[in-house]
């Protein structure tokens, strides 16, 4: 358990957050930037002076008051900076070794270099210069050099900002096996919300430096009152469902959501694999009656569970719950009226669009991994479109 | 054809190369500081700091002359413990060429340390090296080309030198007679020959330096990192 208790003041912004952060998995730091959540991080790696309060991992208090913080590079802890910030007077071999070298004494050998070369397909970038490096491949060779440095907790700091959709996808897959295949646990930090819902287990959102939410990230993002960190636009709710099997006659997979059935374009996965979608609130319609004569196959029985209108603007939320498992739903106050729906109310959800968040959250046999990351040089995806932000977004047909 | 000049070119070598090898230390210590700190003595410091590109080179060797005689504090201490005075000395003119040329060093060290920036060295320190490891490993091969500067032009600037040494060092040959002393005497004595041949020598010396500085750093246009 890391346990943060701290305070920052800067001129016209402080910073404010008690936290215990898991050592397990991947944990998001959530907020829209300015949030404070770059300079938590650094308070965590001691980077930040002037940070007053806490800072513990365990028994090991790293700062604490009245007494001398613990110097970084003594905490064991691992950092991908957003600028990657290799050095330029070494080649991509000698980034790694530099690493390496100096954690020679810590205990435990689990994996080396040539692990962490395989696992991030490092190997033809090793004799190149830094400088002929692209932005994807910066990252992955400091993904990996943070790894040699063998930390008990990986610190990412927006390490995906800087790159475009399809290099973005090439790496994620390998952020989201670093807990399984390294045993090392991650915080996470980013303002795009498609990054939590594809790598994080749970999520603490930052607003103006307070902690607002926190918690598993299906839970989180399916409540209402949160401020839009992440635009309205991309605003949605997160489910986990599960492949019930594939018609390969008209060529889609059918999937359980909360008891009921949902259809989406042909995934190649074995059925009883649980995946996690992501639904959009803006793709969502409700009817009162289930509807006929519409070309929308996913309509599922849902009952309102809180209806929330934005006072000065045309919409509301509408927080719904799929046999247990929330989604939400974006109408205008108008529609709202018109149905007289209120929390209670048994209605239909439409869904026109849903999107894929992660491939097998949990495997259905031996053999079905994370999936292949896709190479960072392959044509992007067809059925990616510039709104469909998912690194393998699919459609379900209107 | 032995040449008359050959003791004092000899000297300015020998004072410029011990002169630059103190810069690079002090330098070094004194640019990173500047570099990093928040304190207020910041300009205060960068003012002394620059205070002999503006100085007429006898003020300083004046006040240094003061510092350095028998009874002067640095004088005493040195007398102290060597047994010998500092004034006329090679020692002496060694310090005050640390002092003359200190700007020569720190500058350029420091807008090297400025420009690379701190986030190097967080880097290292995430990698488990401490301040001093990451000091050694990244920042200064980072910050070789300021070093290059640094130490070329406090080398050049340092066999130029003539006002602080004529004050506190005079010219004893072999000790203190530097090769721009030694101009200064042939055109004293009007022997236009002697002080024409080391004038072209420094010169020259002094053009190849600079073509060296500027085709450094057109080379390296600042790192990417």
């Amino acid at each position: 358990m890391l346990s943060v208790d701290i305070r920052r003041d800067f001129p016209g912004f402080s910073l404010e957050v008690a936290h215990d952060f898991a050592m397990e998995g991947i944990t998001a730091l959530f907020g829209p930037s300015g949030c404070g959540k770059s300079t938590l991080l650094r308070v965590i790696a001691g980077l930040e002076t002037g940070a007053r309060g806490t800072v513990r991992l365990g028994a090991e208090a790293w700062q604490a008051p009245g007494r001398r913080a613990l110097a970084p590079h003594r905490r064991g802890l691992g950092y991908v900076f957003q600028e990657a910030r290799l050095f330029p007077h070494l080649d991509v071999a000698g980034n790694l070794r530099y690493a390496e070298r100096r954690a020679r004494q810590v205990p435990g050998r689990a994996f080396g270099f040539d692990d962490v070369v395989a696992a991030l397909d490092l190997g033809p970038l090793l004799g190149r210069r830094t400088g002929a490096l692209s932005g994807g491949e910066r990252q992955r060779v400091s993904i990996g050099r943070t790894l040699l440095a063998r930390p008990r907790l990986m610190l990412m700091d927006e390490p995906l900002a800087a790159l475009d959709l399809r290099r973005k996808a090439g790496i994620l897959p390998h952020i989201a096996r670093l807990p399984q295949a390294f045993g090392v646990p991650v915080i996470y930090v980013t303002h795009a919300i498609d990054e939590v819902t594809q790598l994080a287990d749970r999520m603490v959102v930052l607003s103006e430096g307070r902690k607002t939410a926190e918690g598993p990230v299906e839970e989180v993002l399916a409540r209402l009152d949160l401020p839009p960190a992440t635009g309205r636009f991309e605003a949605g709710a997160v489910a986990e469902a599960r492949i019930l099997g594939h018609d390969r006659t008209w060529n889609l997979t059918r999937l359980e959501v909360g008891g009921q059935a949902l259809e989406m374009p042909e995934v190649d996965l074995a059925p009883g694999t649980v995946v996690r979608l992501r639904v959009r609130a803006r793709d969502v319609s409700l009817a009162t009656e289930r509807p006929r004569g519409v070309s929308i196959r996913n309509i599922l029985a849902a009952e309102v569970l809180e209806i929330l209108p934005e006072p000065q603007t045309a919409f509301a939320e509408i927080l719904l719950s799929v046999g247990g498992v929330r989604l939400r739903a974006r109408l205008t106050r108008a529609s709202v009226s018109d149905l007289g729906i209120a929390p209670g109310s048994a209605v239909f959800a439409l869904i026109k669009s849903v999107s894929f968040d992660r491939r097998a959250l949990v495997p259905a046999g031996p053999g079905e991994g994370e999936g292949t990351p896709a190479p960072e040089d392959a044509p992007p995806q067809a059925s990616e479109t510039p709104v469909q932000r998912s690194g393998s977004a699919l459609h379900i047909g209107e | 054809m032995e040449l008359p000049d050959a003791g004092p070119l000899w000297l300015s070598l020998r004072l410029a190369a011990v002169t630059t090898l103190i810069l690079l230390v002090l330098g070094t210590a004194l640019a990173w500081w500047l570099a990093g700190t928040r304190s207020r003595l910041k300009p205060l410091v960068e003012a002394v700091t620059a205070l002999p590109l503006v100085l007429p080179p006898t003020v300083l060797g004046f006040y240094l002359l003061v510092m350095m005689s028998p009874n002067g504090p640095l004088g005493r201490l040195w007398l102290d413990a060597t047994g010998s005075t500092l004034t006329f000395s090679f020692a002496g003119i060694v310090i005050g060429s640390v002092f003359y040329s200190l700007p020569f060093a720190v500058q350029p060290l420091q807008a090297t340390f400025e420009t690379i920036g701190r986030g190097p060295m967080e880097a290292a320190a995430m990698l488990r090296a401490s301040p001093f490891d990451a000091f050694l490993s990244v920042m200064s091969p980072m910050a070789l080309r300021g070093y290059l500067t640094a130490a070329v032009l406090t080398f050049a600037h340092t066999i130029g030198e003539f006002g602080v040494v004529l004050m506190v060092g005079g010219s004893i040959p072999g000790r203190t007679k530097v090769i721009s002393i030694a101009i200064y005497e042939h055109v004293e004595t009007i022997d236009y020959a002697a002080a024409h041949l080391l004038s072209a020598g420094l010169l020259v010396f002094s053009f190849l330096v600079l073509v060296f500085v500027y085709g450094v750093n057109r080379r390296f246009p600042g790192h990417r990192g």
